[in-house]
């Protein structure tokens, strides 16, 4: 994952609430074997209406995508992530969001700012107004900015996603750091289980 | 003196691996369920990576979201799907895991089977690249979904970073008046917490309500704790866990499974835990319930009219139940008795299970499926759709119209050739109404398998009264 600290630049408002993964990636494209290339599935069934936001030419090039409550609820599919990431999001501004969506954007350094309802409305309001104008998000110092009319907020995020954000970590070398203790911790934790191996033979039927 | 635990917080402290300073908890995994969809990524990743699998002896996986339900042999035509099932095969030989291939006597949806098999068991860590892991939470398991990233981590440390949740005490008590099942107990508690109450907490489904469900029923309550927001429910163990798990193949046998039960029980909050938050529903108020709208929390009862968005609270809450009536092609003030529909659905983890189909077949019995309606039951597994046959409700089904599937998601999800066209309306055992989620275009109204059936027969929203009258 690449280190992310500052993300700038223009912002779509997508006045929905409740955007589900469903919409974000329908799951005609899950069939997928690979990363890339979801971004043309991105809100696929909403992008057939010419209206819808992302159609329209003066938000061509936004990065961020400023949302309603509860946005990525719904199905865990990262692939709504790497559908965003793809079509060239880099962050998502909304009041709440999904728990394993929020979860799957911190591994893929897409950044989730949850800002109050009214504060995400007044941003839109201004995005609208001038759809040129620059959003700055500064995840350092925690902040959502629009420079050119002095209007700042400050966001919260857990500390350890910070970090791991502006440090690009990767999640699985930073667990194996504690490989000894993961051996420790299966040592001493009674075998009670019963492992896939004595369940099942190699043709995975129920062993006799 | 220490107050006590909850159930939660003991599966949590006896799986801690490390808990370093300023850094997430390391969170031990007992078991990894996976599936076609949600796994070539990670696969993939540990490839590029050069990391092996830690522990394939604690990995199971199936095939169960892209497959078609025809009868067995019918070739799969999607080429994509079928390189997305080759895939799965490919690296579950190359990394020596487990794995029910479609057509496997084990094979069937992924909620489905790691119960039924016996290796969900009390107070283990479950995780699986699905949203509705939740499911296996109903045994007194900590059992959550994840994305790819995390299967990825999984796959090559058997641990996850994980922040604690938060606690809820969901108190569902009284008697549920006849009619009514854990589908429409699931379906209260969404409506009252909403798509997002549940956010950020671990759901304790208690009270006599529950303890009365079977396990099955817990399964279905369970499973849709994620549509209130929440990554996981919780039943504890009681006598209903354990004669349900006695005899799978998964658990041990004679008096080690006595030693193992008794381990199980402790698997329950203490007495005087305290929780960070608690609901209360009374079960004897419960009526029937469907899904109007396009997310889990538009319910309504399936006797009352459709809602009016004038009732809403918040402009943004107008404003979504505006755009789901636009959507869904429905008029405030109608009485949803009156509303005919197209497909009916019996499926999907959260209602497949044997229980589910006897409820169903027991509303359909020597009825006939209405003819503006195509109906369909796919079993949840290979293993419940042997029982069903062997029970007869298959025959039941079939002599009533409606089609007997091989087992899968089918459509609960628009990704296999099970999908609604643009327009038509289902009554849908599964968990999610969201646009399109039965395919593109598609209406769902969420029910109960006893609801379902009886709207397939009026061809028309019913209850199973209605019918059985
Ligand atoms: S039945 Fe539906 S909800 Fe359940 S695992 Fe399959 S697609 Fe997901």
């Amino acid at each position: 994952m690449k280190p992310v600290v500052i993300v700038e630049g223009r912002a779509v408002p997508l006045d929905r609430s409740d955007v589900d993964t469903d919409q974000i990636i329908p799951s005609d494209w899950l069939k997928r074997v690979e990363r890339t290339g979801f971004g043309r599935g991105l809100f696929s069934e909403w992008r057939d209406d010419s209206n819808f936001v992302l159609n329209q030419a003066e938000y061509q090039g936004a990065t961020i995508m400023l949302a309603g409550p509860r946005f990525g609820t719904g199905s865990s599919r990262e692939h709504a992530v790497w559908a965003l990431m793809d079509f060239g999001f880099t962050a998502i501004i909304a009041p709440s969001f999904g728990d394993i969506f929020k979860n799957n954007s911190s591994k893929q350094g897409l950044v989730t700012v949850q800002l109050g309802e009214d504060d995400v409305t007044a941003l839109a309001n201004l995005v609208k107004a001038d759809p040129s104008t620059l959003v700055v998000i500064d995840v350092a110092a925690q902040t959502v900015e629009v420079p050119e009319h002095h209007w700042q907020r400050n966001f919260d995020i857990a500390p350890m996603t910070r970090e791991r954000l502006m440090n690009g970590w990767d999640d699985i070398g930073l667990t194996l750091r504690h490989a000894n203790e993961i051996t420790v911790y299966e040592e001493r934790t009674p075998h009670t289980r019963r492992s896939m191996p004595e369940i099942f033979d190699p043709r995975g039927h129920v062993n006799a | 003196m220490a107050p006590g635990k909850t159930l939660f917080k003991k599966i949590w402290d006896s799986h801690v691996v490390a808990a370093p300073d300023n850094e997430m908890t390391i969170l031990y995994i007992d078991l990894h369920l996976i599936h076609e969809v949600t796994s070539p990524q990670a696969f993939e990743g540990l490839r590029i990576a050069g990391r092996g699998v830690r522990r394939p002896d604690r990995t199971l996986a199936t095939a169960d979201h892209n497959v078609p339900t025809d009868p067995p042999g019918t070739p799969i035509l999607d080429p994509i799907a079928r390189r997305q099932l080759e895939v799965l095969s490919e690296n579950c030989e190359e990394f020596g895991i487990t794995l029910f291939p479609m057509g496997h006597e084990n094979q069937g949806i992924v909620h489905i089977i790691g119960p039924e098999l016996g290796v969900t068991q009390p107070g283990m860590t479950i995780v699986c690249g699905d949203s509705h892991t939740s499911t296996h939470g109903a045994f007194g398991s900590l059992a959550f979904g994840i994305g790819t990233s995390e299967v990825e981590h999984v796959l090559a440390t058997q641990t996850l970073p994980q922040q604690p949740a938060k606690t809820m005490a969901v108190n569902v008590t009284g008697v549920a008046p006849l009619g009514v099942t854990a589908k429409d107990i699931a379906l209260a508690i969404i409506k009252k917490l909403g798509t997002g109450g549940g956010s950020g907490y671990v759901l304790e489904y208690r009270g006599d309500a529950i303890t009365a469900l079977s396990m099955e029923g817990r399964m279905t309550v369970c499973n849709m704790s994620i549509e209130a927001g929440a990554r996981a429910g919780l039943v504890a163990v009681d006598d209903t866990t354990i004669e349900y798990l006695r005899g799978r193949p998964g658990v041990a046998t004679g008096d080690e499974f006595e030693k193992v039960a008794t381990q199980w029980r402790t698997y329950v909050s203490d007495i005087d835990a305290v929780f960070d938050a608690e609901i209360n529903i009374d079960a004897s108020t419960l009526s029937p319930f469907m899904t109007w709208g396009t997310n889990p929390s538009q319910v309504v009862a399936v006797n009352g009219t459709v809602p009016s968005p004038d009732d809403e609270e918040t402009d943004s809450a107008r404003e979504a139940a505006e755009r789901a009536l636009t959507y869904m092609d429905l008029a405030p003030g109608t009485p949803l008795r009156d509303v005919t529909v197209d497909i009916v659905f019996i499926g999907s983890c959260t209602n497949s299970r044997i229980e589910d189909l006897r409820a169903a077949a027991g509303v359909a019995h020597g009825k006939h499926v209405a003819e503006n309606v195509r109906a369909l039951v796919v079993p949840g597994s290979h293993r419940v759709k042997a029982q069903a046959e062997s029970e007869g409700l298959d025959r039941i089904f079939l002599d009533a119209g409606f089609e007997w599937r091989e087992p899968g998601c089918s459509m609960c999800l628009g990704m296999n050739p099970d999908q609604l066209k643009p327009g038509q309306r289902s009554a849908s055992t599964s968990n999610r109404n969201f646009e399109g989620r039965q395919g593109r275009g598609g209406r769902t109204h969420l029910v109960s398998p006893a609801v379902a059936a009886a709207t397939a027969i009026k061809g028309r929203f019913a209850t199973p009264a209605e019918v059985l009258a």
